[in-house]
């Protein structure tokens, strides 16, 4: 029997469940090793060679190397390891979350300073397909 | 006796610290939350605690996918601020409490709580940025604390209903303690937001001022909403709220009286919450 999963009807979410989990693992082990500065010095004197180290499939290793931040968590990534990435390139937590929404940075900063983004229309994911 | 006389609810932004270590907390965008946090900071003088447990969780910091504990309690006696990519925060280290943590972990784990022990852990900005919306810059922490972490990183998440009788247990844990410590619970995290996908960016206040209400008011009630309303209503990241409830439940049945209350949007990506409520006997 499946186990019931009913955060998949959010719209524009990926929930970092053990599945999700299980996919990402080595992605994410990637991430975590960019806590040492050593390590983002090799990372940023050769991407690929750096990523070829480490059990990833291709397109998780394409999805890091284009900054594609929804690729990577539709590949199993989770935000709080992928941030390790942004911090590597010096982008700061707004800068990363907003990259993922398809707004400018501007605009992004400015949805949040108004408020942040509302409930309204953006719970489930039949309100989404609709737009 | 040891006893828990007060907790504290707090969010714990990172760009909260990073405002503070850079010295920003004077510029517009960030003189709102610091205000909100005054009263606070002279609470934390009037009515010192002995020992503080304070309930966060870690940010793929200390935990990474190779170990995923639930619930962990740290009963080392020191506690270094973590470098999560961008350096250590320049902030004290942390002291901890060893005596009164083994004690808790011995009576919460006899409870039916199964605690992962941890001997040796960096603390990220889960746990020091509380302690500076709190404290201020100080050289060093006013006293020590214990840090307990809890897993909303990795799904499932513990349950609210979990949270708030892990809390009663803790309360129990604390009250069999003999020396007489005046012990702070502090929850952290939330409020509304979420830091992924293209729905980023997402805050409620409406769920966020009724999550306030209903932790004053009737927690035990709370504590039965499921994962998924948290989720939708208050984002991804808005899961964290449930830590709130491991100190609601460590807090006397007897109406707390309602110290402090505020709220504001936005800290970056994030609604921030926060609340002081004193046991009233």
């Amino acid at each position: 029997m499946a186990l019931e999963k009913p955060y998949l009807d959010v719209p524009g979410t990926t929930i970092f469940d053990a599945e999700q989990s299980r996919k990402g693992y080595w992605l994410n082990q990637f991430c975590m090793s960019l806590m040492k500065p050593e390590n983002r010095a090799r990372f940023k004197a050769d991407e690929k060679a750096y990523l070829d180290e480490w059990a990833m499939t291709e397109a998780q290793k394409q999805a890091v190397m284009s900054r594609d931040l929804n690729r990577c968590i539709a590949l199993g990534g989770n935000i709080y390891f992928l941030a390790k990435i942004g911090a590597t390139d010096g982008k700061s937590f707004q800068q990363m979350a907003g990259s993922m929404t398809g707004l400018s940075e501007e605009a992004y900063r400015d949805m949040m300073i108004a408020g942040g983004r509302s409930p309204e229309g953006n719970r489930y994911t039949h309100e989404w397909e609709r737009k | 006796m040891a006893r828990i006389t007060a907790s504290v609810y707090t969010s714990h932004v990172p760009a909260i610290g990073a405002a503070l270590d850079l010295g920003k907390s004077h510029e517009p965008y960030w003189q709102p939350v610091f205000n909100g946090y005054d009263f606070s900071k002279q609470w934390m003088k009037d009515n010192p605690p002995d020992v503080v447990f304070l309930v966060f969780n870690d940010h793929a910091t200390a935990f990474s996918l190779e170990m995923i504990p639930t619930f962990a309690i740290g009963t080392a006696a020191r506690f270094q601020p973590a470098d999560e990519g961008w350096g250590p925060r320049p902030v004290p280290p942390v002291i901890g409490h060893p005596e009164l943590a083994a004690h808790i972990a011995q009576s919460v784990i006899q409870d039916d709580f199964d605690l992962t022990i941890v001997n040796k852990m960096d603390v990220d900005h889960g746990l020091t940025v509380p302690l500076s919306l709190m404290c201020g810059q100080p050289q060093a922490w006013p006293c020590p604390v214990i840090p307990f972490a809890v897993n909303v990183v990795q799904y499932p998440v513990p349950s609210g209903r979990r949270c708030f009788n892990l809390g009663r247990a803790i309360r129990k844990a604390v009250a069999s303690y003999d020396e007489p410590l005046n012990v702070h619970i502090w929850g952290t995290g939330g409020m509304s937001h979420q830091l992924q996908g293209p729905r980023a960016g997402l805050i409620n206040k409406a769920f966020d001022n009724a999550f306030l209400d209903r932790l004053i008011a009737d927690p035990a009630d709370l504590a039965q909403m499921p994962h998924i309303d948290y989720v939708r209503e208050a984002g991804s990241e808005g899961i964290e709220l449930v830590m709130w409830l491991i100190a609601r439940g460590a807090m006397d049945d007897a109406p707390p009286r309602v110290r402090h209350r505020f709220y504001h949007v936005p800290a970056s990506n994030t609604a921030v919450g926060h609340l002081i409520l004193e046991n009233a006997s």
